[in-house]
């Protein structure tokens, strides 16, 4: 008993030494900014009308397009990035007959399109959110974000941050059979 | 000088408020009628600027953090009350963006640990307390003597109790006994307890014994 009363605490000790190295080495958790789950996933996408960016920009769109089949609607900005970094996946996505959207957020038109120009352009549809007011409809903290959004304008996913080939590998490409699946 | 201990005055007022943040809100974010502004400021404070951890957005000046305040002001002037406000954010972004996390379910741990932490420290240490002042009082913590020392003692006790003459306080001569032996085992600041000619020490003892044989 007395024995137990001087360990105990050290046990103790260790086992929280423990729980924190395993959070802190446990880089999947550590680096993954979805490991916030959004509230919207399971509901119908907010309603959202977007203009255009330019006259010569496909695009314009509201939640009521996205209905009918599954869309991918990606969030990015032509001052972000990782956006950049995703591009060449998104473009592969909507190559492989996916039908991507997108909601250029925060941006300035000009700069938008010398970068849509610069770099190609996926998107079936763009929405021009200058204010983040449709971004901050759909709780997007930051860009890149991509939405999939199954047939009838439910919010089936949402990852936060860069899609990388690992991300598409183990969570976009299985989520999108799902929802085509189903 | 007046001038001078009145300026480091006014510096140190300013240094030390100046650590509170000065106001994110623009002054083109500012509803013109006060009530729905003193509103709109109030629930400011309860919500997270969800890039920023752990800052309200009225602390803010992040582009989200304005967003979200001008989206506060856009609801309040539709009409919404403070709750349908907060629920508007909280069903975009959840839970997270409520600085203050609500009691429920999936934060009972979080609500209930700290109190039953505090319930389960104080009984811990009021057991300690107890079994330490028991020891201590009844004198039954490990023996500081080895076995040989006291024998020793008790047998030098033994020969100052029998041949003292009725002390001072009157105590009856076993329990006179029983205050010698306490005297020569206990902490320093007990001996205050004792009567005076055991006081401290063997030197004294020896000295009292030696007083003692003296007036036999």
């Amino acid at each position: 008993m007395r024995r137990l009363i001087v360990i105990l605490p050290v046990l103790l000790f260790a086992a929280l030494l423990g729980v924190m190295a395993a959070l802190l080495t446990d880089s999947e958790r550590n680096n993954d900014p979805s490991r916030l789950p959004s509230p919207l996933v399971g509901k119908p996408a907010p309603a959202i009308s977007l203009p255009p960016i330019a006259d010569n920009i496909p695009g314009g769109f509201s939640s009521e397009d996205l209905k009918g089949e599954v869309t991918i609607v990606n969030v990015f900005a032509s001052w972000c990035v990782p956006c950049l970094a995703e591009h060449p996946l998104i473009t592969k996505l909507a190559a492989d007959g996916v039908r991507v959207y997108g909601i250029n957020h925060r941006d300035k038109a000009a700069d938008a399109a010398t970068w849509l120009r610069r770099h190609g352009n996926p998107y079936n549809a763009i929405g021009f959110d200058a204010d983040a007011r449709a971004s901050l409809e759909w709780g997007v903290t930051g860009v890149p974000e991509t939405f999939i959004i199954d047939p009838n304008g439910i919010i089936a996913y949402k990852h936060a941050g860069p899609i990388t080939p690992d991300v598409l590998e183990r969570k976009i490409l299985p989520k999108l059979r799902e929802v085509e699946g189903g | 000088m007046k001038q001078v201990s009145a300026f480091l005055i006014l510096t140190m007022l300013v240094l030390l408020t100046g650590g509170s943040p000065v106001l994110a809100v623009e002054p083109d974010e500012i509803l013109a009628d006060p009530v729905l502004e003193a509103r709109a400021r109030a629930i400011s404070t309860e919500l997270r600027c969800v890039v920023c951890q752990n800052q309200s957005i009225d602390d803010s000046d992040a582009d989200i953090a304005r967003d979200m305040r001008l989206l506060v002001r856009e609801r309040l002037v539709a009409g919404d009350n403070d709750e349908e406000v907060v629920n508007y954010l909280v069903a975009r972004y959840g839970d997270f963006v409520l600085l203050r996390p609500p009691l429920q379910p999936n934060t009972l741990a979080l609500w209930l640990a700290p109190p039953i932490m505090a319930v389960v420290i104080a009984t811990l240490s009021v057991l300690f307390y107890q079994t330490y002042r028991r020891r201590r009082l009844a004198g039954t913590g490990p023996d500081p003597l080895s076995p040989a020392d006291r024998a020793e003692l008790d047998a030098l006790v033994d020969r100052i109790a029998s041949t003292s003459p009725p002390n001072p306080s009157g105590l009856p001569r076993s329990q006179f006994r029983e205050e010698i032996k306490e005297g020569l085992t206990s902490q320093p600041e007990q001996d205050d307890d004792l009567p005076e000619d055991d006081g401290s020490g063997e030197a004294d003892t020896s000295a009292g014994n030696a007083d003692t044989q003296q007036r036999t």
